[in-house]
């Protein structure tokens, strides 16, 4: 007999009540909404049948914006109205953004916190917002074909989002209404759509090649825990690319001269649906009679195809040669998942095949198969699965730490971290009656401050004034299972508490996050060195500040004019090499002043011990020490 | 006519009121649905029909609307622990069949 709880007023429970959990792709360039039926996933088609929703947000004139591909088709007579690609905005400022922003015809204004926004007509947007309308879109399919509001949703995100591009792809649920269970990698998505969770264990590679972007992923999959070990791909690449290639073949075959964007994008459909039949037939006719002024039949080969694509196909297979390395596999690949409709070329599928000496994994629409893995995902956690289902943990994609004196990057939560975690260090004061401390908080792989991304600023004020290294404020990381980080500064003398929730803040550098894990293996050397001389950096300082403060209050009692003019000197150079970036001669350096200045430290030991003892009898000096 | 509450069912109830912050009591019901015909129904209560029928038991008030109370007469709500899950169940001597999870129920 099932035990019952309490519930609110007029929210008791229907018995055996499934409840309704989505899985989402919220894709750069199409979205998709997938649900669990009678035990299988499902994509969800909206009411003309059409499964891919293209990720196209128009702000006109009308008072809603308009999504999908009714926004698709006004893109070409609207292009700064028509937001697409907005994926690659998210989480990111706008000074980074800028470069992206040219190539695709958006004017960009600085938003809330110097994140970037989009001016349209109907007023200024945020890649939250259009992203948010995507989901709305979808959410509102679901709840008509499954017939009720929605309790859970599993959204799907790159492997190499950061925190900030995580939280951005977060609150654009939030504003779409959507309760979101977790984010999920999209690489693991599509592993869990094939059951390779059910394995336990293995590697497997995920080949994406999307409409614009090609990622692969190398996961480890360990006692039910997936393990990103590298990512890569090429963010400018895709089936796009694939279509372009032979739209120009047409165009050049049809002795056409130059033509307008309208056509040229009529030829790239043709193109397009030319390349689809080819994945099935061995040659096809294109008819270009309606398309370009004086077009005729072309007929093109699969060979034809297959020998323009050909170099594209093997940028995809560079970029998995250089993730497989990242990876340091001692073992091979056991499974390969292909996702993304180019993956239906059959050039992609063998080359991907030779390339691993392994069959890929076909089973399941590359179109649908991280939407897939995703309402499973959301299946099992919204609590529809008996108990006993494997839950899946992800892991932290980049290391988060903190910035440390001499810009340098102490790491708290290393990279790989199942989450959900929490992790504390202690920190201390760098100065005498320093009463504040300034958290600055970074992900990434390297030594350095400024070659990780900045995630957010805060300040712990109130520690009492104490000597340098007295007090003791304990840092605390926390990542809940969607990934997204909370930090906490506590000084544990008096109490006193400060905390941040990591939001999108600014500041990415053009490097890609992948590129980042890549640099920090390049640059390993460098950020050695880098490392050491921002420490004797640090230690040279902290001799000068001491011995600084020191001769202000003794300087003139304990030391006659040339001892106290020699150190003074010995100063000078050491602050002069601080400046140059020679690691060996500033510690050199500060050893040396630090032995030269010993005759004054010992003057000031004594200094001091006689004002201890002034006044005091021996007698009760022994007393103490016989204590 | 009537439905008890057993005294550690009544101290849970007390204890879930009392984390609440407010209510008067928890109301029973049954309800048409379910794979076997009827669910019941386990709510705090914060606002009184005028037809509810009203019990006191070990201190906590149980408020029953007149058409789930030919369901119920007779039933005790006892305050179970199994393994890692607790709650209330429903022992009611009008039931001919549940089913197999005991989530619904017959008469």
């Amino acid at each position: 007999m099932a035990l019952l709880q309490i519930a609110e007023p007029g929210q008791s429970p229907l018995p055996h009540q499934v409840k309704r959990a989505v899985g989402i792709d919220l894709g750069t360039t199409n979205s998709l909404v997938a649900t669990v039926r009678g035990g299988r996933a499902v994509v969800l088609p909206d009411a003309q049948g059409a499964v891919m929703l293209p990720s196209v947000i128009n702000y006109g004139a009308a008072d809603s914006p308009i999504v999908g591909a009714s926004a698709l088709a006004l893109a070409a007579r609207h292009p700064a109205d028509t937001l697409m690609s907005v994926k690659r905005f998210m989480g990111r400022g706008r000074n980074d953004a800028e470069e992206d922003a040219r190539r695709s015809h958006y004017s960009l204004a600085e938003g809330e916190e110097g994140m970037v926004s989009f001016l349209t007509s109907g007023g200024k947007i945020s890649p939250v917002e259009a992203s948010a309308e995507i989901l709305r879109v979808l959410s509102q399919r679901a709840v008509d074909t499954i017939g009720g509001e929605i309790d859970g949703a599993v959204i799907t995100v790159p492997a190499y989002f950061d925190e900030a591009q995580r939280q951005a792809t977060k609150d654009a649920a939030t504003l779409a209404g959507l309760p979101v269970l977790r984010l999920m990698n999209e690489p693991t998505a599509a592993a869990v759509a094939y059951g390779l969770d059910a394995d336990g264990q293995g590697v497997i590679a995920v080949y994406d090649l999307g409409g614009g972007t090609f990622d692969i992923s190398i996961l480890r999959l360990h006692k039910g825990v997936f393990e990103v070990l590298a990512t890569g791909g090429d963010t400018a690449l895709g089936g796009d690319d694939l279509d372009a290639v032979l739209a120009d073949w047409l165009l050049q075959e049809s002795g056409s001269g130059t033509l307008e964007a309208g056509e040229y994008r009529q030829l790239q459909a043709s193109a397009r649906s030319a390349k689809e039949k080819l994945s099935e037939a061995v040659i096809v006719d294109v008819d270009l009679s309606e398309v370009l002024p004086g077009g005729g039949i072309i007929s093109v080969s699969r060979d034809k195809l297959e020998q323009m694509i050909q170099p594209l196909v093997k940028r995809t297979l560079l970029a998995c040669r250089r993730c497989l390395r990242d990876a340091q596999l001692e073992e091979g690949v056991d499974n390969i998942v292909m996702v993304g409709g180019s993956t239906r070329v059959p050039l992609v599928r063998s080359a991907v095949a030779d390339f691993f000496g392994r069959t890929p994994l076909l089973g399941i629409d590359p179109d649908q198969v991280v939407a897939v893995g995703a309402a499973v995902q959301a299946d099992i956690l919204v609590g529809n699965r008996p108990e006993g289902d494997l839950l899946l943990l992800d892991v932290i994609p980049l290391s988060l730490g903190i910035e440390t004196m001499g810009e340098l990057v102490e790491k708290i939560v290393p990279r790989n971290t199942t989450i959900p975690v929490s992790r504390a260090q202690e920190f201390t004061t760098y100065k005498d009656g320093q009463t504040a401390l300034a958290v600055h908080i970074v992900q990434g792989e390297r030594e350095m401050v400024s070659d990780c991304r900045s995630l957010a600023h805060f300040e712990l004020r109130g520690i009492p004034p104490m000597v340098a290294g007295a007090a003791r404020i304990q840092v605390t990381f926390q990542v809940d299972a969607d990934g997204l980080l909370g930090v906490s500064a506590r000084e544990e003398i008096t109490g006193a508490e400060a905390s941040v929730m990591v939001k999108p803040s600014f500041g990415l550098t053009d490097e890609e996050i992948t590129g980042m894990l890549q640099a920090s293996f390049s640059h390993a050397e460098d950020d050695k060195r880098v490392r050491q001389l921002a420490e004797q950096r640090l230690s040279a300082w902290q001799l000068l500040d001491g011995l600084k403060s020191a001769l202000e209050k003794d300087g003139d009692a304990l030391l006659v004019a040339h001892e106290r003019e020699a150190l003074a000197d010995q100063m000078t150079e050491l602050q002069s090499l601080i400046d140059g970036e020679d690691a060996h001669a500033i510690r050199q350096k500060t050893e040396q002043l630090g032995r030269e200045s010993e005759t004054f430290a010992s003057r000031r030991m004594d200094k001091s011990i006689r004002e201890a003892l002034a006044g005091v009898s021996l007698d009760s000096l022994d007393d103490e020490v016989m204590q | 006519m009537a439905v008890r509450l057993t005294e550690s069912a009544a101290q849970h109830v007390a204890g879930q009121l009392q984390s609440r912050g407010e209510g008067l009591g928890i109301r029973l019901g049954v309800t048409t649905s379910g794979c076997s015909g009827m669910a019941y129904v386990l709510e705090f209560v914060d606002a009184v029909e005028p037809e509810d029928q009203v019990f006191e038991d070990h201190g906590v008030k149980v408020f029953i609307d007149p058409k789930s109370m030919t369901y119920l007469d007779g039933t005790e709500l006892d305050y179970v622990r199994e393994g890692l899950n607790e709650g209330l169940q429903f022992r009611n001597p009008n039931v001919s069949a549940e089913c197999g999870c005991g989530e619904s129920f017959t008469v």
